[in-house]
């Protein structure tokens, strides 16, 4: 009873003032530790990546110069020396979201229902698809780089015949979208495992009584359930997808060509080995814009289904 | 790894995008003064120190075999010199030139370092690295004692920044058993065009591929690169304003090279490195590599191999190859003790050369070129027989961004994606662009 009147009183505002202003900082305080790791580490770089896009930048030059939107209009102009190369490795970042995405949202949802199953071995099973992801990326490029070696590689030998698995179109795609499910594969699995288990088991009792079976326990209760982790598993893979670099660097060296170049590929060799750094700054503002219009499509979905 | 791994590391970035941010932060109190000028350097340079005891800080990329002969040197430097401390640290090349420029600018960087003869301009011009010509001058360093291209490689807008240390060329690497099973004389590795062809020819009839084409940088580029100076051709107009590949010699090197390709002389797609993979497992004879090769295929016990000079392809001899050159940093204060020990050092480590060789490198110095030391080195002898008519990229800032172009067109020739003119042709129309920019950029 006098906690109920204590509350009462709170709401009705009859506290004394010191007590009052402290309650308006709490918020504030308990954000600021946050804040201090976002701002530095994020926001401020962020910006500071806007104010050097506007400049022809390298940190060693003494000039700078001012070039207003000009990084912009580069690349947007097919007479500049940028145009062809970043569209190329935007086109190229957009084949291997498109490939990857799909396959990386359902062969971990598969591999998850399988998992979720109890069977004997079901732990050895469930690390063993995580396995790869431990592996960095310059392991995991380096390895399948030999595998695949169209002449010499373990791949061909096994498979016969001489498929240019590293050096030429469709094959690149397919072995870097390949190796990049079964690298991450199991990362989207543990996701989808866990969101699994937060499923009542009730529901499925419900939907087993109301006479449905597997197919319908899936559409209609196990998908439904999923959809909070549903939506952090799409964004963070197209995210992922999107920002792809080691595998092309390391196993097909964006060749044919510079076909299989990504965009994160292209914009750091622009800013960090030809140090043009308000090019690359001003690319890396196009990709991220691209990547939020994406992003806010994808709540959206999400959204509407609600 | 050796050194044409580590090197391929230049190739692009071992880091994301976000680092650009981050140097881009180490702004604005950057070591230059002017673009052209890059600070003074001591005025006398001795070679010998006297003064109090120094420590130096010695940067280099050697992560692989050579590393250990360079760290040899330095333990033998320091234990002559006891006033004089130099410490070496060893990074990724990748990361050694991202690195170097960032810790210049915030005033930490080290006091020695290696660069290759292609990065020399752009960091003098970016202020990263000193003048050294008084070295040159107190040590009576001339053209003679090296190499013309050689010596003048170190040199950018009339100034030396870099002293050579060695030169790395490529040769011909051959697998004598190959060559004897399909009837050739392992002695006599092919000199010319026709001997060459002949050579394939005869491995062709014997159902082995004799010559595989990589399509890669390492060392495909490097193999075009050779093939246009021997064709009379060369990389860049005077002054690196216009790219010149895309001409007649250009073509005719580019499409000598595709032709390996497209005769059967080579399998299609080969793939990073296959080409040495495939003549270290008797699939492969005949292989224009680097000198630092040496190394690996001597790790090879039982197989049977030599090196020699490139054969001449075209209407002349010319062969590509790097170099390595010691260059002293920028300091923000300046230390004339320890520029004056680190002068000590360039000069001994130079002269020591001949244990440098052994890591599968020409020395830059011809005295110890012509010693019987060196003689005693086969391969590593047989390549530097080359010296005289090496060839390296312009020294102008930003080159090798101009330069990438060429790898783009390489592997779309070799891979059968576009004709070798076309390929040059939509190579050379991107790099005029990159060198416009460059012009702008460095005010060349």
């Amino acid at each position: 009873m006098t906690m109920l009147q204590e509350r009462e009183q709170t709401e009705g505002g009859q506290v004394s003032p010191g007590m009052r202003r402290n309650a308006s900082f709490t918020p504030y305080l308990f954000l600021l530790p946050y804040f201090l790791l976002f701002g530095t580490f994020m926001l401020a770089p962020a910006v500071y990546g806007l104010w050097i896009s506007l400049h022809d930048w390298d940190y060693l030059l003494p000039g700078k110069p001012f070039v207003g939107l000009d990084n912009y209009q580069a690349l947007f102009d097919p007479a500049s020396a940028v145009y062809d190369f970043f569209w190329q490795s935007m086109q190229a970042t957009g084949v291997f979201t498109a490939l990857s995405v799909p396959l990386l949202l359902v062969a971990p949802l598969a591999v998850a229902l399988l998992l979720n199953r109890s069977f004997p071995g079901r732990t050895f099973f469930r690390a063993t698809y995580f396995a790869p992801y431990v592996l960095g990326v310059a392991v995991i490029g380096v390895l399948w780089r030999f595998l695949l070696d169209p002449n010499l590689g373990a791949v061909n030998a096994l498979l016969g015949g001489s498929t240019p698995w590293t050096t030429d179109l469709p094959w690149a795609w397919f072995s870097l979208v390949g190796v990049t499910v079964w690298w991450t594969l199991g990362f989207n699995a543990v996701i989808y495992l866990a969101g699994l288990q937060d499923i009542p088991r009730e529901l499925y009792e419900a939907a087993r009584i109301d006479g449905g079976g597997k197919w319908a326990e899936f559409r209609h209760v196990t998908l439904p359930g999923l959809r909070p982790v549903l939506l952090f598993v799409v964004i963070n893979t197209v995210l992922q997808a999107a920002n792809m670099f080691g595998q092309s660097y390391l196993i097909t060296q964006g060749a044919p060509g510079v076909e299989t170049r990504t965009a994160i590929m292209y914009i750091a060799q622009t800013g960090l080995r030809d140090f043009k750094m308000g090019s690359a700054a001003a690319m890396s503002y196009l990709l991220t814009l691209a990547l939020l219009a994406i992003s806010l499509i994808i709540f959206r979905l999400f959204r509407t289904r609600d | 790894m050796n050194a044409h791994l580590t090197r391929r590391g230049l190739l692009g970035l071992g880091a994301g995008a976000g680092g650009a941010v981050l140097l881009g932060a180490c702004g604005d109190s950057g070591p230059n003064e002017k673009v052209t000028g890059g600070g003074q350097n001591a005025a006398p340079a001795a070679t010998a120190y006297t003064g109090p005891n120094v420590t130096l800080a010695f940067w280099n990329g050697f992560t692989g075999g050579d590393g250990a002969f360079m760290k040899t040197l330095v333990e033998q430097f320091n234990a002559e010199h006891p006033n004089i401390k130099v410490s070496m640290n060893v990074y990724q090349w990748v990361d050694y030139y991202q690195k170097v420029p960032a810790a210049v600018a915030s005033g930490n960087g080290p006091d020695l370092g290696i660069m290759h003869v292609d990065s020399v301009a752009t960091n003098a011009a970016r202020g990263v690295i000193l003048p050294l010509d008084d070295l040159a001058k107190s040590l009576n360093l001339t053209e003679a004692d090296f190499s013309p291209p050689v010596w003048q490689a170190g040199v950018y807008n009339e100034k030396r920044y870099g002293v050579p240390l060695d030169v790395h060329p490529l040769g011909l690497f051959y697998n004598k058993e190959v060559m004897e099973k399909a009837g050739l004389d392992p002695a006599k590795p092919p000199a010319t065009n026709d001997e060459y062809m002949a050579a394939l020819d005869t491995m062709k009839s014997a159902g082995i591929q004799g010559s595989w084409a990589t399509p890669f940088q390492f060392t495909g580029s490097m193999w075009f690169h050779s093939l246009l100076w021997q064709f009379g051709g060369d990389l860049f107009d005077a002054g690196a304003q216009k790219a010149t590949f895309a001409q007649d010699p250009g073509v005719q090197a580019l499409t000598w090279y595709t032709d390996l390709v497209k005769k059967g002389y080579s399998p299609r797609n080969v793939a990073q490195d296959a080409d040495l993979v495939s003549l270290r497992n008797g699939k492969n004879a005949l292989n224009w590599n680097g000198i630092w090769t040496v190394n690996t295929l001597a790790q090879d016990k039982n197989l049977q191999w030599g090196a020699a000079p490139v054969p001449q392809i075209g209407t002349q001899k010319a062969v590509w190859a790097g170099s390595h050159q010691f260059v002293q940093f920028k300091q923000r204060s300046q230390d004339d003790n320890k520029l004056t020990a680190g002068k000590v050092f360039i000069n001994w480590i130079s002269q020591k050369s001949l244990e440098w060789a052994k890591g599968g490198q020409v020395p830059a110095r011809k005295d110890v070129r012509e010693s019987a030391g060196f003689k005693a080195l086969p391969e590593q002898a047989a390549l530097a027989q080359q010296i005289d008519y090496v060839h390296y990229p312009p020294s102008v800032p930003g080159i090798g961004d101009a330069l990438n172009t060429v790898v783009t067109a390489v592997n779309e020739s070799v891979l059968l994606r576009k004709e070798p003119a076309k390929a040059l042709s939509d190579a050379a129309a991107k790099a005029d662009q990159i060198l416009e920019q460059n012009r702008k950029k460095y005010g060349g």
